[in-house]
């Protein structure tokens, strides 16, 4: 029996099935999650707000994702007159893409990855820039004054907070030496005191750049209180006011998606990943704890800040974000530079 | 102008303390009241529309129809009809028709009423969708009660003749008019406080 599971484990592991197998993890792992999450988020404002939550469906409302879906499912899709129908229905599908595409590299164990490949962590950052477009063509195609108005501040958001995003990843490339997010990972074994978050012997100023990151992840994903390309009180839905039914339920799945994708990414530069906090069993359950308490800090965030102000969150970028995040990779590259390796 | 180091310092450190404030507030009990499974304890002076009040020595209503209320009321709700049985000393009431779509609840006929024959019921559910679930008879809601109490005690005396045809009773007035309430009667009964009906 234990023989028949090894070989097909190894049958599987050989490559045109790899690539289903994985396909169809990270499919169900990104559906699932983005559905449970948007219990998690409910369930998280209600308690943050010391109401109960969804309980009506299921035993403690775990059975509202499922009523949530079979009825976007059923709502007709209405494509609205004098939109640009190509573009109308291709948003949802590249505002998802991204996130699947990201997870692919993402390393949950030591040996549980799709792909390891050298470039993983340019892999992500390439294809999370097609979500921000997606949202932009949401926008642009819906033919509706609020949907344009989000578009643009998707872009103009999303374009300010690429800068200093990029700027930390590049410290953090420069401190680990590698792009491949597997080798990022095994850097920081050995303990908590080993993991990127605390190495302030390599950079002072270590969880500041963490901070930064992570404030950028809310504001790329369009979280609160970042959550500019649907600011329901000023524009209805924004990018997504004219999409019904799944569309939208598209969107929203998306949404969740790249926060799993973000904190996911925080987990693998800053967090360890897959190592235990204490040097002993790694794995997997590490890294979802990990992952999931950001997930759940983001929830937190959502539920204790309200929106700001869009000259506010362009001030922070470019104001603080930006020269904090230049003056942390000048300083990693003269340490690097000045202590020896 | 500040030191602008200084004002993102502290900027940032406020951000911590209220993620601090609403994480204390994430481990508190719920304060919700879960409507239809529980509900909260109605205050004494409570104003329900009004309702008869019957006199516990004979189980009639105590109203005998001087209509002092009808001359009361400031938006003409109430109108009621009475009967002077063979041999009776004074009138007994055969139609209580209140109009509770006029009513604005001034409480002008239980101050007119000598005999302290009607008062405020403790009905708050009273969503419906027709403007006649308004215009209520209050001594059928009165007589239905009394039929629902009789049934009620007939099964707690563990009589075997329980079995009553249940198309004897008649529709109890205040169904007419409350949704909220269905899903209570037929949900597991987790109350906290209930209402008892009038």
């Amino acid at each position: 029996m234990s023989g028949f599971l090894s070989k097909s484990i190894a049958f599987l592991a050989t490559e045109p099935w790899r690539l289903l197998v994985s396909l169809v993890a990270i499919m169900s792992f990104v559906g699932f999650n983005a559905a449970y999450l948007v219990w998690v988020e409910r369930k998280g404002a209600a308690r943050f707000q010391r109401r109960p939550g969804p309980t009506e469906a299921g035993p403690a409302g775990l059975l509202q994702p499922i009523a949530d879906a079979l009825k976007l499912l059923s709502k007709q899709l209405i494509v609205p007159a004098g939109v640009d129908r190509t573009l109308f229905r291709l948003a949802p599908m590249l505002v998802m893409a991204p996130a699947l595409a990201g997870l692919a590299v993402m390393p949950f164990s030591e040996s549980l990855a799709a792909r390891n490949i050298n470039v993983g962590l340019l892999m992500i950052f390439a294809f999370g820039s097609i979500n921000v477009m997606a949202i932009m063509l949401g926008g642009w195609s819906s033919r509706n004054k609020y949907a344009i108005i989000s578009a643009a501040r998707v872009v103009s958001q999303d374009v300010a907070y690429e800068v200093p995003m990029l700027l930390v990843v590049i410290t953090m490339i420069m401190i680990t030496g590698t792009m491949n997010l597997n080798e990022i990972v095994r850097g920081q074994a050995g303990g908590f005191w080993h993991w990127n978050l605390f190495r302030v012997w390599v950079n002072p100023l270590m969880p500041i750049t963490f901070l930064i990151f992570y404030i950028c992840m809310l504001a790329e994903t369009n979280r609160a209180p970042f959550d500019m390309a649907e600011a329901e009180s000023e524009l209805v839905a924004g990018a997504y006011t004219e999409y019904s039914g799944m569309g939208f339920g598209v969107f929203f799945m998306a949404e969740y998606a790249n926060i799993l994708l973000g904190c996911s990414l925080a987990t693998v530069l800053f967090l360890g990943g897959w190592q235990s906090p204490f040097g002993v069993f790694s794995g997997l359950f590490w890294f979802l704890v990990k992952m999931y308490f950001l997930v759940f800090s983001v929830v937190w965030v959502r539920w204790t800040f309200p929106r700001t102000q869009f000259y506010g969150l362009l001030n922070l970028s470019w104001k603080i974000l930006i020269p904090v995040s230049l003056f942390t990779l000048l300083l990693t590259s003269a340490l690097l530079k000045v202590m020896p390796a | 102008m500040k030191n602008p180091v200084a004002e993102v310092y502290s900027g940032l450190k406020s951000l911590f303390i209220g993620m601090g404030i609403t994480l204390g507030q994430f481990f508190k009990p719920t304060v919700t009241v879960r409507y239809p499974y529980e509900t909260l304890k109605i205050p004494a002076r409570f104003r329900g529309h009004i309702e008869l009040v019957r006199d516990p020595a004979t189980g009639q209503p105590k109203c005998f129809v001087c209509k002092l209320c009808e001359k009361a009321c400031p938006s003409d709700c109430i109108t009621v009809e009475g009967v002077k049985p063979e041999g009776a000393r004074r009138k007994t009431v055969t139609s209580y028709r209140l109009d509770f779509t006029k009513c604005s609840l001034c409480g002008s006929c239980v101050e007119a009423c000598r005999d302290g024959a009607i008062r405020f019921s403790r009905e708050y559910n009273l969503a419906g969708t027709r403007k006649e679930d308004f215009i209520m008879d209050l001594f059928q809601r009165l007589e239905a009660h009394r039929i629902e109490n009789e049934k009620s005690a007939d099964r707690d005396g563990s009589a075997p003749s329980a079995s009553l045809p249940t198309s004897a009773q008649p529709k109890p007035a205040q169904a007419n008019a409350p949704m909220a309430t269905q899903p209570a009667a037929s949900l597991p009964k987790t109350v906290e406080t209930t209402l008892e009906a009038k």
